[in-house]
């Protein structure tokens, strides 16, 4: 992902990056805030959480250029994180956030339309979070 | 030249009247005398007539009439011919004591002869009367006898077409026996099949759920994994701060450590119950009822569902709302099987909208809500869909047992009728339905407190 690694190491230089986090399980805010005190308490990164595709939206709306990465479920009830992928890619194109998508099952079919929908990463639940640190680059 | 011709006449008329009265009451002992009877009056006649000897003849016809009447008379079996043979007594009285008194004394005969014919005449009318009268009777006797022969043919056939009947009736009750066996079998058969469709409805709606509950139970571990490897972190976090002397910061990562704790043991004790509402499902249902929270089986259940489905088709997707009412208490239910009418009724829902969304990609949201709320001694538990609704010709059919709108091999036509079955007579509850076509279904369970 060349895209995303020029994108991280760029966003590393101007010191604090947002990351959106959506996610219908409210748990993931704890277990991001503890998984990254150390990077929060040092201000270089700051995470946001939504718990649907729709606050996702909104929040998106309200800060728009704020945003530099979005971690989003695909497995959520209402908006489902491909939808949210799709209304991503095409509302913001410039500069377009980076979009990794996370799921629970890890299969060709959500990954292959995720990629046709412009993901621009991959994760499964469960989330490994050095992996996730080394793909921030921090 | 006389004849004795009435002598003749009474014995073949007597003879006559017991032949007859022989053969009709079946003595056939008698038949032979008679017939000597006859031949001997008949040969008695002859000889009198050839050799002109009434002199001498008449006292045999005397001795042969008496003695064939009184013979007669002393018979039991001839008892009935008694009047009959009495007829004739005066008569040979008279005819007797005519000829002793000739023999005797020719003077008295003379001149006592118009008695003796006056006499004669009185026993010709008592003859001719008593004939008349026991002809009346022999008349009224047949009749009755006739009438007695036809009722005895008339019992006889009625005792044949009765054993004719009863054959007939073993026959059908072999058969009806058998028959009922064979019924009995048959029902024995469809009992057995009917729990096996119930038990194979149950695996089939447990089939669907089983994506449904490993994506429930992964995110849970997912949790439990992720929090215990964060505390692994703090705590060497917390030593190295313990060394530092920073006891503030020493507290503060304690305190996250407690709080993820909390939240493994949260995360486990959601693990633990999906398992435990799993297996309740597939085992067969204890039939006892239990106090239940229907809030929280309510929700298990659409989770279930909604995740099954998900896995199932990757397409899938709904809003689901709840709204459930916090006061509700625990109810005495049997907790699986209301579990199966809620997860049937979901899952119904679930199709609805998937179906409806097929059809009209844009400008819709496919919703199901379940609520929860209670009216005074009644529980109302809700499943509403914005689907398509039911289509009025279905209606009356919904919860027939085999009914189903889905494609074959989609639906085993039992889940509402099974639904159905458990809320009415296991809960003596109601279970009502409201549609509207073209915009969506609700199913309320009404439980009695």
């Amino acid at each position: 992902m060349p895209s995303l690694q020029l994108f991280c190491q760029f966003n590393s230089n101007i010191l604090q990056m947002k990351i959106l986090v959506v996610d219908d399980e409210r748990d993931i805010q704890t277990l991001f805030e503890q998984r990254f005190r150390k990077e929060i308490r040092e201000k270089l990164i700051e995470f946001v959480f939504a718990f649907s595709g729709e606050e996702a939206l909104t929040y998106l709306e309200q800060n728009e250029h704020e945003v530099v990465i979005i971690l989003s479920d695909i497995n959520m009830p209402g908006m489902s994180g491909l939808e949210l992928l799709r209304l991503i890619k095409k509302k913001y194109s410039k500069p377009p956030p980076v979009v990794m998508m996370i799921t629970a099952y890890g299969d060709a079919e959500n990954f292959n339309t995720a990629k046709l929908l412009g993901a621009d990463d991959f994760l499964t639940k469960p989330v490994d979070f050095n992996l996730l640190k080394e793909k921030f680059k921090l | 030249m006389s004849l004795s011709v009435a002598p003749l006449v009474i014995s073949l008329v007597i003879a006559d009247r017991i032949r007859r009265y022989v053969k009709v009451n079946k003595l056939p002992l008698w038949e032979k005398p008679l017939k000597y009877i006859l031949i001997f009056s008949v040969f008695l006649f002859a000889t009198e007539a050839i050799l002109s000897a009434i002199e001498v003849t008449k006292w045999i016809w005397h001795v042969y009439l008496i003695a064939m009447m009184v013979f007669s008379l002393k018979q039991k079996e001839f008892l009935v011919l008694r009047m009959f043979i009495i007829a004739f007594v005066p008569y040979e009285f008279v005819a007797l004591f005519k000829d002793l008194a000739q023999v005797m004394s020719a003077g008295f005969f003379d001149t006592n002869e118009v008695y003796f014919k006056t006499a004669t005449s009185l026993t010709y009318i008592w003859l001719i009367a008593i004939l008349f009268s026991q002809n009346r009777q022999f008349k009224a006797a047949e009749k009755e006898r006739i009438k007695r022969q036809q009722e005895d043919e008339l019992n006889r056939a009625i005792a044949i077409r009765k054993v004719e009947l009863e054959e007939l009736v073993a026959e059908r009750t072999a058969e009806l026996t058998e028959q009922k066996e064979e019924l009995e079998h048959a029902l024995h058969e469809l009992r057995t099949t009917q729990s096996q469709l119930i038990q194979s409805e149950k695996m089939a709606s447990l089939g669907e759920l089983t994506a449904g509950i490993a994506h429930e139970i992964q995110n849970p571990l997912n949790f439990v994994n992720n929090f215990s490897e964060v505390n692994a972190e703090l705590i060497e976090e917390m030593k190295q701060e313990i060394t530092k002397g920073n006891m503030e910061e020493v507290k503060a990562i304690a305190n996250d450590i407690a709080m993820n704790e909390q939240k493994i043991t949260q995360h486990g004790k959601r693990a633990d119950a999906i398992v435990k509402g799993m297996l309740q499902h597939s085992r067969t249902s204890s039939g006892i009822k239990e106090p239940t929270n229907i809030n929280a089986l309510a929700d298990e259940y659409l989770r279930l569902a909604y995740h099954g489905l998900r896995a199932k088709d990757k397409s899938f997707n709904a809003t689901m709302r709840t709204d459930f009412d916090e006061t509700l208490e625990k109810i005495n239910i049997i907790p699986q099987d209301i579990g199966r009418v809620i997860l049937n009724l979901i899952t119904n829902a679930f199709y609805a909208v998937t179906e409806k969304k097929q059809q009209q990609p844009i400008d819709y949201e496919p919703t199901v809500s379940v609520f929860t709320k209670k009216t005074g001694n009644k529980v109302m538990i809700t499943v509403k869909d914005n689907g398509n609704g039911i289509p009025k010709t279905a209606m009356d059919k919904i919860f027939q047992p085999f009914f189903t709108t889905k494609p074959s091999g989609k639906g085993t036509g039992l889940g509402l009728s099974m639904s159905y079955e458990i809320i009415t007579k296991a809960h003596g509850g109601e279970l009502k339905v409201d549609t509207k076509e073209g915009e969506g279904a609700e199913f309320t369970i009404i439980l009695p407190v």
